[in-house]
């Protein structure tokens, strides 16, 4: 059982590992900047589902963490300060704090009330930003170069970029495995099944919820870092609702509560997006019956069907 | 009343106009095990979810081996000593049923705000949550998950994950509630060994249970208590016969 449920993680990065070496006989940059993309918003898809799928809070306003990290980037780099020693720390301590000011208020209420208030945060931030004019505002701004790390421009290589965001990925992905098997993540788990039994048993929900909202924000904010790098441009676009649905949605396609799918999720979302954009301009025609129908009939997500494949072909 | 671990001050709560916890006084010494009996609507749920800190009292106290607890929330009483089980299953059905008591072992020993090691796999809360599982007769079922076990065992693994919380008292919220004649037969047993080493404040419809268990029964009808007393004493008491037993005892 255990080896099985490993499997599919393990080959998701064996790939996202190979995957340069077969881009390399192709359009080498178009493949890498895309599948880097896939792998930072899968990053943000994970620490999503740590709430969502795991905590059973739906948040609709979780692109705006990504939005933080993304501006602690822009911000700190339009004023000369580019190294990644710097911006990183302050990126995650950011977004860790907008995450427990937020979290703080919404996790005292429930249901549509918490789906409600997170949107309206993750909207303040959005407004915010496209009042920020001294940085560039609505239409955002264009960093001058990749962050340095102790000087040295590390991420300037496409492909040394792709294979850090992996690492990112990884350590994120690993971080939150352990997290959901841990003392913590039962109280977490537990909290999803029954609350009330879990107050019953002597635990302050509040307060565990927080430390998951937070944590879980703090890692949208390392997509954010890594995503104001790629593109080298920031902007409030970055935490639109629309981009707090997107990732909602890269989490329910991929399958909710298992974290690999999350990564899956993102990967089909951005990949299907790219591939249907190419072919039509009106390719939301043809994405939003296939998400209907995945919703509908893979129920699980594309991991509820990956794994229901698998028990059929095993009996 | 040195002794007393249990003790109500002038309990009060309503809603709105409609008073459904009026005035009640109760103490109850350590090691008791004292029942509350009454009609549908006496306002027994309401007085347990107020003992335990699932809703807010009115007025009044709750005080625990002296201490006031009144304004403590639910998870905090239920750390010093306070646990209830629930009338309708509360378990989490996903969870084996170890886990469920696994769980709380966790809340009562250490911290649960650690991030790294399978909690699953920890014996220091396995083995005080199978030591549980076995006292109600569950051992067997430790790797069932719980969504799965019959409505009597459900009571049982409610009864086990109260107890792994090591309670100095617990409030019984009718444990035999649904439950056939084998299933309630084995949950008195189970009762009626833990009675004296637990402070036990059971609210139960099942009046055999309730008089072969309790060492003092009080009657609440509309919200206050008409009589405590010995089962013997609360049987014979002339309110009690016409404001509750009547239709049964003639």
């Amino acid at each position: 059982m255990m080896i099985r449920r490993e499997a599919l993680p393990l080959l998701l990065f064996a790939f996202f590992a190979l995957m340069p070496i077969a881009a390399s006989f192709g359009p080498e940059s178009y493949l890498l900047a895309l599948v880097t993309r896939v792998m930072v918003f899968a990053i943000a898809a994970v620490s999503l589902d740590l709430i969502l799928g795991y905590g059973a809070l739906v948040s609709f306003g979780h692109a705006a963490f990504m939005g933080v990290g993304a501006y602690a980037v822009g911000i700190l780099s339009s004023h000369g300060i580019k190294d990644t020693a710097i911006q990183l720390p302050v990126a995650l301590a950011a977004s860790a704090f907008f995450a427990v000011i937020t979290g703080a208020l919404s996790l005292r209420t429930k249901g549509v009330y918490f789906i409600m208030i997170t949107l309206a945060f993750g909207q303040m931030a959005f407004f915010l930003a496209v009042s920020l004019a001294a940085y560039g505002g609505d239409d955002g701004m264009t960093l001058s170069g990749r962050s340095q790390l102790f000087g040295f421009d590390f991420i300037k290589r496409d492909r040394a970029f792709y294979y850090v965001t992996l690492v990112a990925l990884i350590a994120a992905y690993a971080l939150c495995r352990s997290l959901v098997v841990s003392r913590f993540g039962r109280v977490i788990r537990g909290a999803r099944e029954n609350p009330q039994r879990m107050a019953a048993i002597g635990f302050p929900l509040f307060h565990y919820q927080l430390a998951i909202y937070v944590i879980a924000g703090t890692l949208c904010g390392l997509a954010g870092f890594l995503m104001a790098n790629q593109a080298e441009f920031v902007s409030p676009a970055y935490m639109t609702w629309q981009r707090s649905g997107e990732l909602i949605v890269m989490v329910l396609l991929g399958g909710l509560g298992s974290l690999h799918g999350a990564i899956l999720g993102a990967a089909a979302f951005l990949l299907l997006e790219e591939g249907l954009s190419g072919i039509t301009e009106h390719w939301k025609l043809i994405f939003g019956p296939f998400l209907v129908l995945v919703v509908l009939f893979a129920r699980g997500g594309l991991i509820g069907a990956v794994e229901r494949l698998r028990g059929k072909g095993g009996a | 009343m040195a002794d007393a671990m249990l003790s109500l001050r002038h309990l009060c709560k309503s809603y709105g106009a409609l008073t459904v916890t009026d005035d009640v006084t109760l103490t109850i010494p350590k090691g008791e095990f004292h029942a509350i009996i009454g009609p549908n609507g006496a306002g027994k749920t309401t007085l347990i979810h107020q003992i335990s800190g699932l809703i807010p009292s009115g007025s009044g106290h709750v005080l625990l081996e002296g201490e006031d607890v009144t304004r403590l929330p639910l998870p905090l009483r239920v750390r010093q000593g306070l646990v209830r089980s629930f009338q309708i299953t509360s378990i989490l059905p996903g969870f084996s049923v170890l886990e469920n008591v696994a769980l709380a072992v966790q809340a009562r020993i250490g911290t649960s705000f650690r991030f790294f090691g399978r909690a699953a796999a920890e014996e220091r809360l396995n083995a005080p949550a199978r030591a549980a599982l076995d006292e109600v007769g569950l051992a067997d079922r430790a790797e069932t998950r719980a969504g799965l076990l019959s409505h009597g065992e459900k009571r049982q693994l409610e009864l086990a994950i109260a107890l792994a919380a090591e309670p100095k008292v617990l409030l019984l919220d009718e444990p035999l509630a649904g439950t056939g004649p084998e299933e309630s037969a084995v949950l008195i047993a189970l009762l009626q060994r833990l009675k004296g080493r637990i402070t036990i404040l059971l609210i139960e419809h099942d009046m055999e249970a309730v008089f072969a268990l309790a060492d003092r029964v009080s009657v609440l009808v509309y919200g206050r208590i008409i009589a405590t007393g010995t089962p013997a004493e609360v049987r014979d008491n002339v309110d009690v016969r016409v404001a509750y037993l009547g239709e049964e005892v003639t």
